[in-house]
């Protein structure tokens, strides 16, 4: 992992709804070009993380940067550099694949003939080139999926993060968008940012950040742990960090 | 709109605003939101055609039931004496724009609970710009709504002067984004989808009863003073003077002022709301995947 400029660096950030107490000084970094999984059961803060990264929350304390940029004080540069794909599913089902995308990139100042060069580009990496036309209501889930990661490369970001984003998905489809956006970052550089409460999304050299009750409680590759904890696999030392069975599937 | 903008600009002045967006850049996201805006009205057939009846149930039925009952006499800015059916065009335009208002307000809190909103405000371009755009947008669609009203209307032997109807714009653009923004400013402070029901009620229903577009203020002050001391407090009252006015092709200066004013401040007052560091949005981040 090369030290350079962080793609994304979160520096001692707290949230409160309220009394209670979604996030606790949390502190990581994810470099350009590497896949991080930030791995925590539902409920764990993850959204709320998100939410302050995209700044659909203001930050309470601490602070957020992409590439340096402030996502507080000058979040335009900041969120330009951000491709998200939220756990929702946010496409508009009644446009088209291409209106959809084609706003998205008006959203950017993007103009539409650009737009429609690059929309093309991009469907034609998912296989959708042919669908282009087509109502979103009428995709699979793991289609729509695809065509929301498309969606968030529009603009060329440097940064992807993406909320669960194989929640609800059959196995090939998971497996899909997982191949998809390792990709992105073997092939364009792109640093990820991918939360998760499913273990076996984690690779080895993955670096792997542990979220549990708001707090960071590991932050490293996922290999190392493993080690660390004296665990075998990666499920083990998250059931050790996290101190108990991961009792997964509570809605929060 | 330039000066809805200047005044928006203050609430959330304390981040410093980067320069890293040209005109062009601006103007292509304008359009795009219009676009989207129009696209999605123009996609739902239904909101189409019950935006079209309702104000045509109200002028075909209720105006020729009420004729008789109510007696019209001569008052600005008509010049002569004016079926019952005339004098409640301008109130039912104005109430299109009410309802549309409202109904891109409800789309507003719809858009927020399913994740949709998220779209539009990772946007990096300035938020108080994306809000602006879309009350812009949203105001478009009520135009269209307006127009094709107007036509049918005119089929009816409502015939205002032909350049009324050109008179007319700027008025309703005016009014449209007041209630568009009074709209926005409402999704702001309402939490849940199921609470915008009674919103619905203490706001189209007051706001419209109360005011000069059903009957005049002279005839509701024979009745109650206090109610007309209320009519002339609404300011959807004063939207509705200055579609009347204008569709005859004359100003309503008392009624601009309002109109104007109420624009600024709602639309400040959903510019402050929407503002991330005030957290007046959806406050579960974790609701949003119910699938």
């Amino acid at each position: 992992m090369t030290v350079s400029t962080p793609a994304l660096a979160i520096d001692g950030v707290s949230h409160s709804y309220g009394a209670r107490r979604a996030l606790d000084g949390v502190s990581f970094a994810v470099q350009p070009a590497s896949f991080a999984v930030l791995l925590g059961l539902n409920g764990a803060g993850k959204s709320t993380l998100f939410s302050l990264v995209t700044r659909l929350y203001g930050t309470q304390r601490g602070r957020i940067a992409v590439f340096e940029h402030d996502v507080v004080h000058a979040p335009g540069e900041a969120l330009r550099l951000i491709g998200v794909v939220f756990q929702a599913r946010t496409l508009d089902l009644d446009l088209s694949i291409m209106q959809n995308l084609t706003y998205h990139a008006a959203l950017h100042g993007i103009g539409s003939r650009e737009a429609q060069a690059r929309a093309r580009q991009l469907l034609e990496r998912i296989a959708l080139s042919d669908r282009a036309g087509d109502k979103v209501r009428n995709l699979s889930g793991g289609q729509m999926r695809r065509v929301e990661i498309a969606r968030a490369l529009l603009h060329r970001p440097r940064l992807l993060v993406l909320d669960e984003p194989t929640v609800g998905l059959d196995i090939t489809s998971r497996a899909d968008i997982l191949g998809h956006v390792r990709r992105l970052v073997a092939e364009e550089g792109v640093g990820v940012l991918w939360a998760t409460h499913l273990i076996d999304e984690a690779a080895d050299t993955d670096q792997v950040i542990v979220l549990h009750q708001g707090r960071v409680l590991g932050d490293g590759p996922a290999a190392k742990l493993v080690a660390d904890t004296g665990a075998a696999t990666l499920r083990e030392a998250f059931t050790i960090l996290t101190g108990g069975p991961a009792a997964a599937g509570e809605a929060a | 709109m330039n000066s809805v903008v200047a005044s928006a600009e203050r609430p959330v002045a304390q981040r410093a605003a980067p320069r890293g967006f040209t005109p062009r850049q601006y103007a292509i996201c304008l359009k795009g939101i219009v676009w989207r805006e129009s696209l999605r009205f123009l996609h739902q057939r239904e909101r189409f055609i019950s935006a079209l009846v309702r104000p045509l149930v109200w002028l075909f039925i209720f105006a020729a039931g009420f004729r008789q009952v109510l007696g019209m006499s001569i008052i600005p800015p008509y010049d002569t004496y004016i079926l019952y059916s005339e004098y409640i065009v301008p109130g039912l335009i104005a109430m299109i724009q009410l309802f549309n208002g409202m109904q891109s307000s409800l789309s507003m809190v719809y858009d927020r609970e399913m994740g949709n909103m998220r779209t539009l405000l990772v946007s990096p371009l300035p938020r108080w710009y994306l809000l602006c755009c879309k009350l812009l947008a949203g105001t478009a669609v009520s135009l269209l709504q307006v127009y094709v009203f107007l036509v049918v209307a005119w089929f009816w032997e409502i015939e205002p002067p032909p350049m009324g109807y050109l008179a007319v714009l700027p008025a309703l653009v005016l009014s449209g984004l007041m209630l568009g923004a009074l709209g926005m400013l409402i999704s702001s402070a309402v939490k849940q989808l199921e609470n915008f029901a009674g919103v619905m009620n203490f706001v189209i229903f007051p706001m419209f009863f109360a005011s000069s577009a059903l009957y005049p203020i002279w005839r509701v002050r024979e009745g109650s003073p206090e109610l007309a001391y209320v009519c002339e407090w609404n300011p959807f009252t004063h939207a509705v003077e200055l579609i009347r006015f204008a569709l005859y092709g004359q100003f309503n200066w008392l009624s601009l002022a309002v109109v104007a004013g109420c624009t600024i401040a709602f639309m400040a007052g959903a510019i402050y709301a929407y503002d991330p560091a005030r957290g007046f949005l959806a406050r579960r981040g974790e609701g949003g995947g119910a699938t």
